[in-house]
Order: structure tokens, then C-alpha cells, then sequence
């Protein structure tokens, strides 16, 4: 049952990539579809291309075992949005073409500022990819019974053909229609999760207080160290905003109005499911119980799955393991083709070849990259079959966080930025991250287990995006720009106004 | 500088005000939100009514507010940003 599914999803993606391949001819095709996307779609889409298997499996996990420190992740994964909104969204749609690079660049030597800008955005590509498919290949062993390495193959090459094919069309339709998969099958599971409780949500959160003690909704002791928390926090805060798959998808909509309305759609949608996952948590801990949810899957990954089967039966458990093979592949589709970009538009075409490339050459690079991405993504994710790779979606955020966000926000909203300021501002905001996780508890005493780390916190990002903006800042002062500054003025119509002629 | 360009400068520091106004807001939000889960731990078990407590409530309330937020400054630029906009490209 659940097969059928599966299949069905596949085929019916597959059918849109056909659709999508036959429209995607030039490189504005290939990286944001052709900037066709309405605000509506692309907010389903950024729903679609940010809400992982993590949040989905994980967080209904998380609730139904430990209960509100459950909830302190559902709302750390929304308040990144608000942020894009205000600081990123319309800016970058008006002054760049498909990376988040361009907004860097524009003003600034475009050669190193792209080499560092790509460095950055390849680091959080790779790690999330890393996180995904390790996270795919045991999910999916768990849900169908099909071998881990066949699983994470299976991830790898619908990605691969979504990308490759399909492009930005393919991969946007993908992640609306994985939305609206995600945020229907977690409506019905939630309403039938309320049916029982007279649709009154704190009926059923007193039920589970009844069953396992008043402590269920109270926090526990996940936040024991404040500075901890607030570190994992601002990883994911502004980590969202520097995202370079999400960050990619503002330019798939046709102008810098549909930029900022399809914010206020995804944030909208998002939030929804994260409130639903308060429901979908309760849910499972007081009808399907803490021991069975653990006794399936030690990580409680198995929560909603379990919920689905015992609400609706068979059926219902086959529809809601699709939905979540569905979550995977739409946001492993968009990270690679982020990745891509970086590779083809930044490296390629703006430090290879000077900015001077046809648009064929660099289409065709730019598939090649999605080919080898893909496979590397693979590779990877086999390699490291049973490892607790986890912490890789909270290092993500903080790379994304910390290489990229300072030195965007910086170049947005800071006239004076040099270029020696932004490249020494990604640079040490991806070191600078990669060191203290290497040093951190997380590497240190989980996975090499050391009895103690250097570094004390298991999420650098309170200390890293501070240093990226202050190395930023230094940098600029220390080596100023003049004629950068002065083009910052210039741009100043362009970042209001959008491309002219447009 | 033209007048123009003093119109877009000054629609341009009025825009940045205001877009760092609400991050200041979402972040004392959602940072508020964690140091009371650190330091207020019997309050956030205060229960309300039987089932929903303070702790319940505030993180759902966390979502809503970052959502109506992101209302609130649509609502801004459509009404006065993107007018002032369209004056500028007469």
C-alpha cells in the first residue's frame, strides 16, 4: 500500500518534469523558471522547499516523547521568516539574477567576492545534502523496507532527474505539490487526532497531562543552558535567511512585490503546520504512547507514521510515508539546484570565464554540476549510512547563518562595505563555523567521544555571526572601497525600483 | 542631488527604519520567549485552564505574532512603500 503510493508520487512528478523540461531552454529557465512563478506558488514553493522530514517526523517525534521541549523547535523554525522578509527578500530580488552572490558582487570585485560567496553556500549545500539523504536512506528503510543504500539511489536520482530536466520549474511544481501534500495529510491527521477531543486542542493536551503528569507541558530539560539555546536560536533565525536555496527562489517570481507577498504565504503556511505539529505531538504520545513510538524508532521518527496507522489504517500510513518521501525530494531537488548555481553562475561564468560565458556553455556546466552534486550527495549519504548525522541540519543553519547572512545584510544596508570586508566576512563565517563544530561537544564528546571539547556550546552561531559582521565592518574600514561606495549610491534606484525595463 | 534622489533616500532610510524595527521585534519575540523557558520555568507551568499553560499558549502565540508581523509590514508596503514607488517611475 504504502508502494503504490510512492509510485504514484514518483509517476506524477516525473510527469511534471516532462512538462517542465520541454519549457526549460536558457539559463533564466533552468535557475528560477523563467521568473513565471506567482506570489501564491512560489510561497506554497518556499513552504514546500524549507520544511524538511525533520520538522515533520521530527518535531511530532520530539512532542510525543518529551513534550513541550518538543515545541521550543517548532517555533525556532519559524521566526527566520519574518526576517527574510524585512531584510532580504525584495532587496535581493531587485538586485540580483540567481544567486545571492550577485547581491555581493554587484558592487564589488566580482572574482573573489564569487569565490567566497560559492565556498559558503557549497559548505551549507553539502552538509544539508549530507543530513537529507542519510535522513532519507533510513527513513525510507523504515517506511517501505527497502534496503538503506537502494533508498538513498532512489533519493538520489528522482533529484538528479528533477534537476537535471526540470530545473527550477520542475523542482518549484515539485515543492508545491510536496506543500500541499505535507500541510493536507497533517491537516487530516490533526482533525482526526481532535475528532476524539471534541476538537478542543487543550482537551487533549490535559489528557496527555492526565497520562504522563502536568510536566508534559511544561519545559524540561531540554534548555538547561541558556547561552545554548540562544545560540541554536539565532543558527536558525538568521540561517533561514541565508539559506541559498531559499534565498534562490525570489527569483522565480516576477518582480519584487510577488517577492515580499509570497513571504507572508509561506510564513503563513509554515506556521500553520507548526501549530499542527503541537496536535499531531499530543496526539501521538496519548493515543499511541511514548514506549510504542520508541520502540519502533529509537530517534521518534515513527510518531506521525504510528498516529496515521492507528487513526486510519493501512492506507492512511502508506499516504503519510509518501508525503514524507515527498518532503525529502523536494528539498533535496532544491538544494542541489542551489548548489549548481553556485558552481555554473558563480564559479564558472563570473571567475572561470570573467563573466563572459553564453548561455549555453553555462546551462550545460550548470547540469553537469547538478550530475556531480548528485553523486557526491550519494556517495556521501552510503558512506555514512548509520551515522547520527542529525547535528548536519543545525550546522547548516549556522553556516548559512554566519558565511552568508552578515555579509548579504552588509551589502544590502551598508554603503561602505569593500570587498575586502565581504570576502573576509564569508570566509570567516565558514571557518569560523566548521572550526568551532569540529571543537564543539557535538563532534568531540557525541561523535569522537571525548570525554570533553574545546569549545563548550553545540551550536557555534553565537559567537560566529557576531565575528562575521565584525570582521566584515573591520575589513571595510581597514580597506576601504571608495568607488564601491560611491556605486552603492547609484544602485540605490535599482534596489527600490527593481531592473529597469524589466 | 536631484530631488528625486532625495525622495528615494529618504523612502529608503524610512524602509530600513522600519525593516529593522520588526526583526528588533521578532527577536525579542522569540529570544523573550527562550530566557523564559530558561529562567521561568514554574511560570511557564502555570496552567491556565486544565491542559493549556502558559508555556503552551506562548509558543503558539510566538508563531501567530511572526506571522501577523509579516501582515503588518505587507500591509505598510503595499499601502504607503510601493505608491511612493510608483511615483518615482513617473
Amino acid at each position: 500500500m504504502a508502494l503504490l503510493f510512492f509510485f504514484v508520487f514518483i509517476a506524477i512528478t516525473l510527469g511534471i518534469t516532462y512538462w517542465a523540461a520541454r519549457r526549460t531552454r536558457t539559463t533564466e529557465h533552468f535557475y528560477a523558471a523563467g521568473r513565471s512563478i506567482s506570489a501564491r506558488q512560489n510561497g506554497f514553493a518556499l513552504a514546500g522547499d524549507y520544511m524538511s522530514a525533520a520538522s515533520f517526523l521530527g518535531i511530532a517525534g520530539l512532542v510525543s516523547t518529551t513534550g513541550f521541549d518538543g515545541l521550543i523547535y517548532s517555533t525556532g523554525w519559524l521566526v527566520g521568516w519574518p526576517v527574510v522578509l524585512f531584510l532580504i527578500a525584495e532587496p535581493l530580488r531587485n538586485l540580483g539574477k540567481y544567486t545571492f552572490a550577485d547581491v555581493v558582487a554587484l558592487r564589488l570585485s566580482a572574482v573573489p567576492v564569487r569565490i567566497a560567496a560559492a565556498l559558503g553556500t557549497l559548505a551549507t549545500v553539502v552538509f544539508y545534502l549530507i543530513a537529507q539523504m542519510v535522513g532519507a536512506g533510513s527513513l525510507i528503510r523504515l517506511l517501505f523496507d527497502i534496503p538503506f543504500e537502494a533508498a538513498v539511489v532512489i533519493t538520489g536520482a528522482a533529484m538528479i532527474v528533477y534537476v537535471l530536466f526540470g530545473g527550477m520549474l520542475a523542482t518549484t511544481w515539485v515543492q508545491i505539490v510536496k506543500a500541499g501534500l505535507l500541510l493536507g495529510g497533517a491537516t487530516l491527521l490533526g482533525g482526526l487526532v481532535l475528532a476524539r477531543f471534541s476538537f478542543d486542542p487543550t482537551a487533549l493536551f490535559a489528557a496527555a497531562a492526565a497520562q504522563y503528569g502536568d510536566a508534559v507541558l511544561a519545559p524540561g530539560k531540554l534548555v538547561s543552558s541558556p547561552l545554548e539555546a540562544i545560540s541554536l536560536g539565532m543558527a536558525l533565525m538568521f540561517g533561514t535567511a541565508g539559506l541559498p536555496h531559499i534565498l534562490m527562489r525570489f527569483y522565480t517570481v516576477p518582480e519584487a512585490r510577488a517577492a515580499r507577498t509570497s513571504v507572508f504565504y509561506a510564513t503563513g503556511l509554515i506556521g500553520y503546520f507548526y501549530l499542527m505539529t503541537f496536535v499531531l505531538g499530543f496526539g501521538a504520545m496519548v493515543l499511541v504512547g511514548p514506549e510504542a513510538i520508541r520502540a519502533a524508532d529509537a530517534g521518534g521518527n515513527m510518531a506521525a507514521p504510528l498516529l496515521a496507522e492507528l487513526l486510519g489504517g493501512t492506507p492512511f500510513l502508506g499516504f503519510i510515508s509518501a508525503v514524507a518521501f515527498a518532503t525529502i525530494l523536494a528539498v533535496v531537488a532544491g538544494l542541489t539546484l542551489s548548489g549548481a548555481a553556485a558552481l555554473s553562475h558563480d564559479l564558472w561564468v563570473n571567475v572561470v570565464r570573467g563573466g563572459r560565458s553564453e548561455s549555453d556553455e553555462e546551462l550545460r556546466v550548470a547540469r553537469y554540476a547538478t550530475v556531480g552534486l548528485g553523486v557526491l550527495a550519494v556517495a556521501l549519504g552510503v558512506s555514512l549510512e548509520g551515522q547520527n548525522v542529525a547535528f548536519m541540519v543545525a550546522l547548516a543553519f549556522a553556516l548559512a547563518a554566519s558565511a552568508n547572512f552578515p555579509a548579504l545584510v552588509l551589502a544590502i544596508f551598508w554603503p561602505r562595505l569593500s570587498t575586502a570586508g565581504a570576502v573576509a566576512s564569508m570566509l570567516t563565517g565558514t571557518l569560523s563555523t566548521l572550526l568551532l563544530i569540529w571543537l564543539s561537544p557535538t563532534i568531540q564528546v557525541d561523535v569522537l567521544k571525548h570525554a570533553a571539547a574545546w569549545f563548550p556550546l553545540k551550536n557555534p552561531a553565537l559567537v560566529t555571526i557576531p565575528l562575521s559582521f565584525a570582521v566584515g565592518i573591520l575589513g571595510s574600514l581597514l580597506w576601504p572601497e571608495p568607488a564601491a561606495e560611491a556605486r552603492y549610491r547609484a544602485l540605490a534606484r535599482q534596489m527600490h525600483l527593481g531592473h529597469e525595463g524589466e | 542631488m536631484s530631488e528625486r534622489d532625495a525622495v528615494l533616500a529618504q523612502l529608503a532610510a524610512r524602509r530600513a527604519r522600519i525593516a529593522g524595527a520588526l526583526t528588533a521585534a521578532v527577536m525579542v519575540l522569540y529570544f523573550g520567549f527562550i530566557l523564559l523557558i530558561a529562567y521561568a520555568k514554574p511560570l511557564l507551568a502555570t496552567q491556565l485552564r486544565p491542559g493549556l499553560s502558559l508555556g503552551i499558549l506562548l509558543g503558539a502565540l510566538v508563531i501567530v505574532i511572526s506571522w501577523a508581523l509579516t501582515w503588518g509590514y505587507v500591509r505598510w508596503a503595499n499601502r504607503h512603500y510601493d505608491p511612493a514607488l510608483d511615483e518615482l517611475r513617473k
